[in-house]
């Protein structure tokens, strides 16, 4: 049976994790490739990079980042965060990313989306939606980190996005996002049940039971979560459990 | 022994490479990885992997490319009888077509065809994540699998004529092939260096095959 995947989310600005990783036994909290293989020993189901860093030029150092990873962690790794063209995720994929996710670039510019899937498989392309409801079900897309609004409606952008091909959706609300109220379970549900594709609910998690509900009500394939794991807060293991004893299949 | 990573414009090598590579460091013997392009490369390999990632047809095309690379793994693999690996995209390639965006030619080596995934519409597409290993020969290659997790991510599955080359299965909507093998080839629909031990123990069993 397949299992529903944990995935924790490392944001990376200039090669350095922000806000560090609190763990026992990591020396350095700010080195993104320490974090990746603390989480592989964890037996985190996939990792996710964020890059946010502010300029074009500093993006290189997250190739530097997967390749690293790459060469101790054997576990499937996202790459998100300025990724533009055809020929970025190339990089990243001969870097040592799995899949690489599209956020910005796939509302401009929704055929380089297509032609990554085309030519990489669907399986390696994310479209990372970054939403927040508008109106009694009604979910609209930003982008720049939700400083701009796009007019577009969450849904039926991330049925558009399936029919591309892109191979998986990361689905963000941005009035959970760092709230620890837990996810947009209404919004998550509504992505997960129109699209063939799956659906990794994201933004809002503050406790186990809030990665039961994203996969239980929200209808998600995957959860992920960034500060409850960073902060030492809740084990990659504890997440498990809680999964486990609610019934749904995890990898132990 | 060489064991030789074949690059064919496929994607994801450098994940492939190290997961050989730290396990060829950890069994007796001098081992070394080499990632190539050359057919002649081939020839000389005791061991062959053929990595893949992306579309059947794009692959075969790309592999295709490469001037008497498919000679070279008739004659290494099919002739000398040299164990191969094939993994993903990697393994359908050595059925006889692939229906993915179009009809496509693999090597033919197992009589079949690769088929979309054909689930019931409550379950997803690719079918993406860890899933459990029912393990359904002795073949060594396997041996100690039955039942581990192992990564997959795929929209298209193989489908042999004849069961008994099929390895390995996974449940999705009913049984998927995970696994090939026949003669001195072997092959997983899932990705044994993105399955963390799991996966480092398939190629460990690989490695340490005579067939």
């Amino acid at each position: 049976m397949l299992k529903v995947r944990i995935i924790p989310c490392l944001d990376v600005h200039d090669g350095r994790v922000v806000k560090g990783v609190n763990f026992v036994d990591l020396i350095d909290a700010g080195d993104p490739v320490a974090a990746a293989r603390a989480y592989d020993a964890a037996g985190a189901d996939e990792l996710c990079f964020l890059d946010i860093s502010a300029s074009h030029e500093n993006r290189d150092t997250i190739i530097g980042v997967v390749r690293e990873t790459a060469e101790h962690c054997f576990m499937p790794v996202t790459v998100g965060g300025g990724v533009r063209s055809e020929a970025d995720v190339r990089k990243l994929l001969l870097a040592g990313a799995d899949k690489v996710s599209f956020n910005t670039t796939a509302v401009r510019d929704p055929d380089v989306v297509a032609a990554s899937a085309a030519k990489f498989g669907s399986q390696c392309i994310v479209v990372a939606i970054d939403a927040k409801q508008t109106d009694e079900g009604r979910w609209e897309i930003f982008t720049h980190g939700g400083r701009e609004a796009t007019g577009l409606e969450a849904v039926s952008f991330a049925q558009d996005m399936a029919a591309r091909g892109a191979g998986e959706i990361l689905l963000t609300s941005m009035d959970r996002d760092g709230t620890k109220s837990g996810f947009d379970l209404e919004l998550t549900r509504r992505v997960a049940d129109a699209v063939p594709i799956p659906v990794i609910a994201s933004g809002g998690v503050g406790c186990l039971e809030d990665l039961v509900n994203g996969v239980r009500h929200g209808h998600a394939s995957a959860v992920l979560a960034a500060s409850i794991f960073h902060f030492g807060t809740y084990t990659i293991a504890e997440a498990k459990q809680a999964m486990a004893q609610a019934g749904l299949p995890v990898r132990q | 022994m060489s064991i030789a990573i074949i690059d064919y414009g496929s994607g994801n090598l450098r994940s492939a490479e190290k997961a050989f590579a730290r396990v060829a460091a950890s069994l007796a013997g001098d081992r070394k990885v080499t990632v190539t392009a050359a057919p002649e490369d081939v020839l000389k390999a005791d061991h062959i992997v053929l990595p893949g990632v992306g579309a059947f047809g794009d692959c075969a095309e790309g592999l295709r490319a490469i001037v008497g690379m498919e000679e070279a793994l008739n004659q290494r693999v099919r002739q000398q009888a040299y164990p191969f690996l094939g993994i993903c995209v990697g393994m359908q390639l050595i059925c006889a077509t692939g229906h993915e965006r179009g009809t496509h030619r693999g090597f033919g080596w197992i009589d079949g065809a690769v088929e979309p995934l054909d689930v019931p519409s409550t379950l997803k597409v690719p079918h993406m994540g860890w899933n459990d290993l029912h393990i359904t020969t002795d073949h060594p290659v396997f041996a100690g699998l039955h039942g581990q997790d192992a990564y997959f991510v795929h929209g298209y599955a193989a489908q042999p004529v004849a069961q008994n080359v099929i390895a390995a299965t996974t449940d999705y909507g009913g049984p998927v092939v995970a696994g090939l093998a026949c003669d001195t080839i072997c092959g997983t629909q899932f990705h044994p260096e993105k399955s963390q031990q799991t996966g480092l123990h398939l190629i460990a069993n690989f490695l340490e095959w005579k067939p």
